[in-house]
């Protein structure tokens, strides 16, 4: 991450250089860069006087906080037991064969990372998934092609 | 459905009048409010049921420079989906409730711990949250309600974790006592109430108390939304009163082959159907038979499934989601499924399932918080209801 330094010290600015600025820092650079580097965290614990162990001990304590580099989206499938009843295996097999990767992998484009979470709070209409913070239920290998192809889409255009 | 149970419409009717609620709410005394929120017999609706007014009160007469008031919007039950219906539809009625809180209570800060799989109805409760302070701004009432986003953790959802969450440390339940009322975020006192709680306390300031005591039954009184999944041709949030028995439930929303239900998510107990019309939702008290609580999730298995997937995947979620803090919890959740897998391939006589039903019961007793303690409740309803399908 360029200008690590720089970086944190705004983040400290607006969000506090308490303790209990720490899990909003945090939240904060996983959402501008989709990871947590090492440098950050030591940059984080410098800011706010703590130790860098004490950084790394909460985020790695939350499974929405990743300390190792993820997809641009990072699509999580709820395996929980209604989503389970409903097909949530179907759907993951779909993604696995779209994106032609296993769960807990990565594509080489770095686009997208698939996983698997734990119950998203939309069991009546499962099977549900969250891409990034965005939610889609309901869903169907049909729904899910249609899905990725968008989140395609819109990577080509803002890449070029 | 012509006949079945009566479904309520508190908590969702479109009403808009913050205004007039604050502004009757703010002439009285605190005594009266309270007095109101204990006569009307409201209990805490994560699941817990601590009466609502006794918190409010024992925290008023806290000693503390500062206290704070929490909503608990962690809302990780599995089958459980309604704080999120309520925070989207009617998120000024809970705001309203914490503003009248902090009054009683004498704190000037609330916060709203919303869990990270909802990060995606912030836009709209922040404006809500704007337009909330805009109206107590007019009132002069000095009080601040900001959002705190969790990061996917289950146990954060456990108010002590939550504290510890909130102050930027692993998401690490505490011992208790104290309890929150003298020791909560940051050590001071804290009023923390689930999102439903909050949002009933509107209905009781705007109703009176007689109202809402009405529906119900004794020591469980008032409505409650249920978040109804699993087998059911009509899944989704219905607010209904208190002291049905399961049967009755699963015949308005049952698919017509429900073997089970699930009350209360994964921390809660499993139902057989010989037992359905002796179980009623409610808070333990003097019902007769028995009386199951809920947060409000209640999950319908018909007879196409099989019960040992159901525990599994439980317990699955329950390793995950355990913090390992405490010894009783982190290993025992690990053994319980390690537990069922060899009990069904064979590598363990059915035997020992009467082994893991102890464990079970150790943890309920020697974990250090109502994750591992209530792990107990999901693995012994459906071991000992549904013992053939563990082991065949």
């Amino acid at each position: 991450m360029p200008h690590t330094g720089e970086y944190i010290k705004k983040l400290a600015e607006r969000h506090g250089r308490r303790l209990e600025s720490l899990l909003p820092i945090l939240e904060n650079v996983y959402e501008d860069h989709h990871i947590i580097p090492e440098d950050a965290m030591v940059e984080i614990a410098r800011e706010l006087d703590v130790s860098a162990a004490k950084v790394y001990g909460t985020a790695t304590f939350y499974s929405f906080l990743e300390t190792s580099k993820g997809g641009k989206y990072v699509i999580r499938v709820c395996k929980t037991i209604t989503c389970m009843m409903h097909g949530k295996n179907q759907i993951i097999k779909e993604l696995e064969e779209l994106l032609k990767i296993n769960l807990g992998e990565t594509t080489p484009d770095g686009l997208f990372t698939l996983k698997e979470t734990n119950c998203l709070g939309q069991c009546h209409r499962g099977p549900a998934m969250l891409i990034n913070d965005t939610p889609y239920t309901e869903l169907t290998p049909s729904k899910v092609r249609d899905i990725i192809n968008e989140y395609r889409l819109i990577a080509q255009k803002s890449a070029s | 459905m012509k006949k079945g149970l009566k479904r309520l419409d508190l908590i969702f009717k479109n009403e808009h009048d913050c205004d007039v609620i604050l502004k009757k709410s703010l002439n009285r005394s605190n005594e009266e409010l309270v007095e109101d929120l204990i006569s009307s017999g409201l209990k805490g609706r994560g699941g817990a049921g601590f009466p609502t007014g006794l918190k409010w009160k024992l925290t008023a007469e806290a000693p503390g420079d500062e206290k704070y008031v929490i909503c608990n919007a962690d809302e990780g039950e599995p089958g459980t989906f309604k704080d999120r219906e309520i925070l989207s539809s009617v998120p000024h009625k809970v705001l309203t409730g914490m503003a009248i809180c902090g009054r009683i209570v004498g704190a000037q800060r609330g916060f709203i711990y919303l869990r990270g799989e909802y990060k995606f109805l912030i836009p709209e409760l922040q404006k809500a949250i704007n337009d909330f302070h805009e109206l107590t701004d007019k009132m002069k009432l000095p009080f601040r309600v900001e959002i705190f986003t969790g990061a996917g953790a289950y146990i954060c959802g456990e108010e002590s974790a939550l504290f510890e969450s909130m102050e930027g440390h692993r998401g690490e339940p505490r011992n208790k006592p104290p309890y929150p009322t003298d020791a909560g975020y940051r050590n001071r006192p804290t009023v923390i109430n689930n999102v439903e709680t909050l949002a009933h306390t509107y209905s009781i300031l705007k109703y009176g108390p007689e109202k809402f005591r009405d529906l119900g039954v004794k020591d469980s009184r008032g409505s409650k939304v249920f978040s109804v999944s699993g087998d059911t041709p009509i899944p989704g949030i219905y607010e209904l009163e208190f002291g049905m028995t399961l049967q009755k439930f699963v015949d308005d929303f049952g698919d017509g082959d429900a073997k089970a239900v699930q009350v209360g998510g994964a921390a809660g107990f499993c139902v057989p159907r010989k037992k359905f019309d002796k179980t009623v939702i409610g808070y333990q008290g003097k019902l007769t038979g028995i009386s199951l609580p809920t947060g409000g999730s209640m999950m319908i298995f018909n007879s196409s499934r099989s019960m040992y997937n159901v525990l599994h995947n439980y317990l699955d979620f329950f390793v995950e989601e355990s913090c390992g803090q405490c010894t009783p919890c982190r290993v025992g959740t690990q053994q319980l499924l390690l537990g069922i897998e060899a009990v069904k391939r064979g590598d363990k006589s059915s035997q020992y399932l009467e082994k893991l039903l102890e464990l079970a019961e150790t943890m309920r007793v020697t974990a250090k918080c109502g994750l591992g303690q209530s792990v107990a409740n999901s693995f012994s309803s459906i071991v000992e209801n549904f013992r053939e399908e563990m082991i065949y």
